[in-house]
């Protein structure tokens, strides 16, 4: 039998409701086009800004001004008139702008004039020995737990690796007065020599250095145990007594000096990356961004891909950040207006000039930070123990066994040993196998690539598929 | 591969060590408790929350077994992308636990293995080999 579903027809599909998302559907709806925003979770906020709408002033307090600065574009959102579609998850975008999405156990779809896609990031993977053990998260998902559940750990938690992420995570720890284990960080004095180069242009977007400092300082100043340039991460486990294998200590060296620092929770981070299973899934062009450690998708001056009528905004077209996604966003939704013809392009034009200014603005500090909190090689590209693929439970040395029997990239790890054959698709192990490849291949991870990423972007099964 | 019985059905009345907690004070610190079953026996969770945040806060460290090996794995990225939190919710195998916001009443299920149901009782696990693809 047929899906009983019908194709419903509007003017743009917005998907995913972080400030890219949300800034896009506003403008596409303020020109008077029926748009439609898409989103996985009850609400709007996306991960930074997630549970915006419901946070108290305590909570707001706690997460500090930049999380705060949601409400605004949230309400601005809500004032637009878009139709905002929650706990849906699209599973597939077709080059010819179908958007198929399941919700509450059902499918159904729109065909979209424009889309507009603004899926956001992910964390860089951060493969080191026992990375897979119960207590062991990402920083950006201790970061979830308080933002959407008012949840911390409840004894001290060990935070390892670099990156903004990891140090706002400890100030707001220290602001709601968690006890932290500590900071080991895995930037290296090399790393601040060599974003020295950056550092003009990193002065020029003073505000956003200042801040980086302050909260590394609160951090100090609350007494938190700060190690510097650690190496060789790996965790321990151990059998609790509920007989549950669990972390149970982070391992590290500096400089040659052996630590373990006993933690049952374990925040890891290295950075945020794209999320490309859209736009890898579509087929459009990417490059290897070698400042970022990541592919990006190639788009104009708009957003838009090289597939007609699909554009994309925020993170997932390279890390920006918050205030960069909401710009670009906006960006894209003048531009579809303007295609659409609910704008003329003067219009477009002079009101993006002002957009463009800032975001030009809100990058300076870029490559000072991709520079300063680029991931070590060692913490990219595992030795030959370190679990990469977790779903599959496939090591870095197996892959680089699938090398020398002949395999030349991501596609081929699959047929070899299942390697990304898992449910999450990639996510967390893509940018891994390409560079372990990479550097087993003695070649670029442009000339290795990515996973063919094919839909169901998400799971879902054949009687959902089927409609009934 | 056996299913060890302990290792399916475990006491939840005292967890072991919780690896987080509602903030003291903070918003959600107070929501009403919810009355759920976590592998056939009753547990009571802090509502108004993922089943994740949920089950993480009542001492719940293992939410499923790998179908590879049968390593234990927990919630890792909280946002949707790792599906390391895959759980049974009523009746529904491979559910993320972080999407889904815990309701009184739901029947939950750590996924052991591949995605099939578990075993019903005890001596199905005991004498088959459920998982055996």
């Amino acid at each position: 039998m047929a899906a009983d579903f019908a194709t419903e027809a509007v003017d743009v599909v917005v998907v995913g409701a972080g400030p890219a998302g949300m800034s896009a559907a506003t403008r596409a709806a303020r020109a008077g086009l029926k748009t439609v925003l898409i989103d996985e979770q009850d609400a709007v906020g996306g991960q930074i800004y997630r549970a915006i709408g419901r946070a108290d002033a305590r909570r707001k307090e706690i997460l500090g001004p930049d999380y705060a600065a949601g409400a605004a574009i949230a309400d601005a959102f809500a004032a637009s008139g878009a139709r905002h579609l929650t706990n849906a998850t699209v599973w597939q975008v077709t080059r010819e702008r179908g958007v198929n999405y399941l919700k509450d156990g059902k499918i159904g779809s729109f065909d979209a004039q424009r889309v507009i896609l603004a899926s956001g990031a992910l964390e860089r993977p951060f493969p080191i020995p026992g990375w897979t053990l119960p207590g062991v998260l990402t920083a950006g998902a201790a970061q979830i737990l308080l933002k959407s559940a008012g949840e911390v750990p409840a004894a001290p938690p060990v935070l390892a690796g670099c990156g903004p992420l990891l140090y706002l995570l400890g100030w707001q720890y220290v602001r709601a007065g968690v006890p932290i284990r500590a900071l080991v960080d895995t930037t290296r004095h090399e790393d601040r020599w060599r974003a020295k180069r950056h550092m003009l242009s990193a002065l020029r977007a003073w505000p956003f250095l200042s801040k980086g400092l302050q909260l590394i300082r609160t951090l100090r100043d609350a007494g938190v145990p700060i190690f510097e340039a650690a190496d060789d991460l790996r965790v321990e486990a151990s059998v609790g007594a509920d007989r549950v294998e669990r972390a149970a200590a982070l391992h590290f060296t500096t400089q040659g000096k052996a630590h373990r620092l006993e933690a049952d929770v374990i925040l890891l981070h290295q950075g945020v990356v794209p999320n490309t299973q859209f736009t890898q899934a579509l087929r459009a062009a990417h490059r290897w961004d070698d400042a970022q450690l990541c592919f990006t998708p190639q788009l104009d001056a708009w957003g838009e891909l090289d597939v007609p009528g699909i554009f994309v905004a925020g993170d997932g077209a390279g890390i920006g950040g918050a205030q960069a996604a909401a710009l670009q966003g906006t960006l894209a939704g003048l531009a579809v207006a303007a295609q659409l013809g609910a704008l003329t392009a003067a219009t477009r034009d002079a009101e993006a000039a002002a957009h463009r200014r800032a975001l030009a603005g809100v990058m300076r500090i870029r490559p000072f930070l991709d520079s300063l909190y680029r991931p070590r090689d060692v913490n990219r590209i595992p030795g030959d123990e370190t679990i990469v693929c977790r779903c599959e439970e496939v090591t870095a040395g197996e892959l680089r066994k699938f090398v020398g029997l002949g395999c030349v990239g991501p596609n081929q790890a699959k047929s070899f040993g299942r390697c990304g054959m898992g449910p999450c698709q990639g996510r967390m192990c893509g940018l891994t196998v390409t560079e372990v490849i990479a550097d087993a291949r003695r070649v670029s991870p442009a000339e290795v690539g990515y996973y063919r990423i094919r839909p169901p972007i998400k799971p879902l099964t054949l009687g959902e598929l089927a409609g009934e | 591969m056996l299913i060890e019985p302990d290792m399916t059905i475990r006491s939840t009345d005292t967890p072991a060590h919780t690896l987080f907690k509602p903030l003291p004070g903070a918003q959600g610190a107070s929501a009403a408790n919810v009355a759920i079953w976590f592998n056939d026996r009753p547990l009571s969770v802090p509502g108004g929350r993922s089943v994740a945040a949920a089950l993480l806060a009542a001492g719940i460290a293992r939410f499923r077994a790998t179908p590879v090996s049968g390593a234990p794995r927990a919630p890792f990225c909280m946002m949707g992308a790792c599906f390391e939190c895959l759980v049974e919710i009523d009746g529904v195998p491979s559910r993320q636990a972080c999407m889904v916001e815990v309701k009184a009443g739901m029947r939950i299920r750590s996924q052991e293995g591949a995605r099939d149901l578990p075993p019903t009782n005890l001596a199905d696990a005991l004498q088959e080999n459920v998982h055996g693809r």
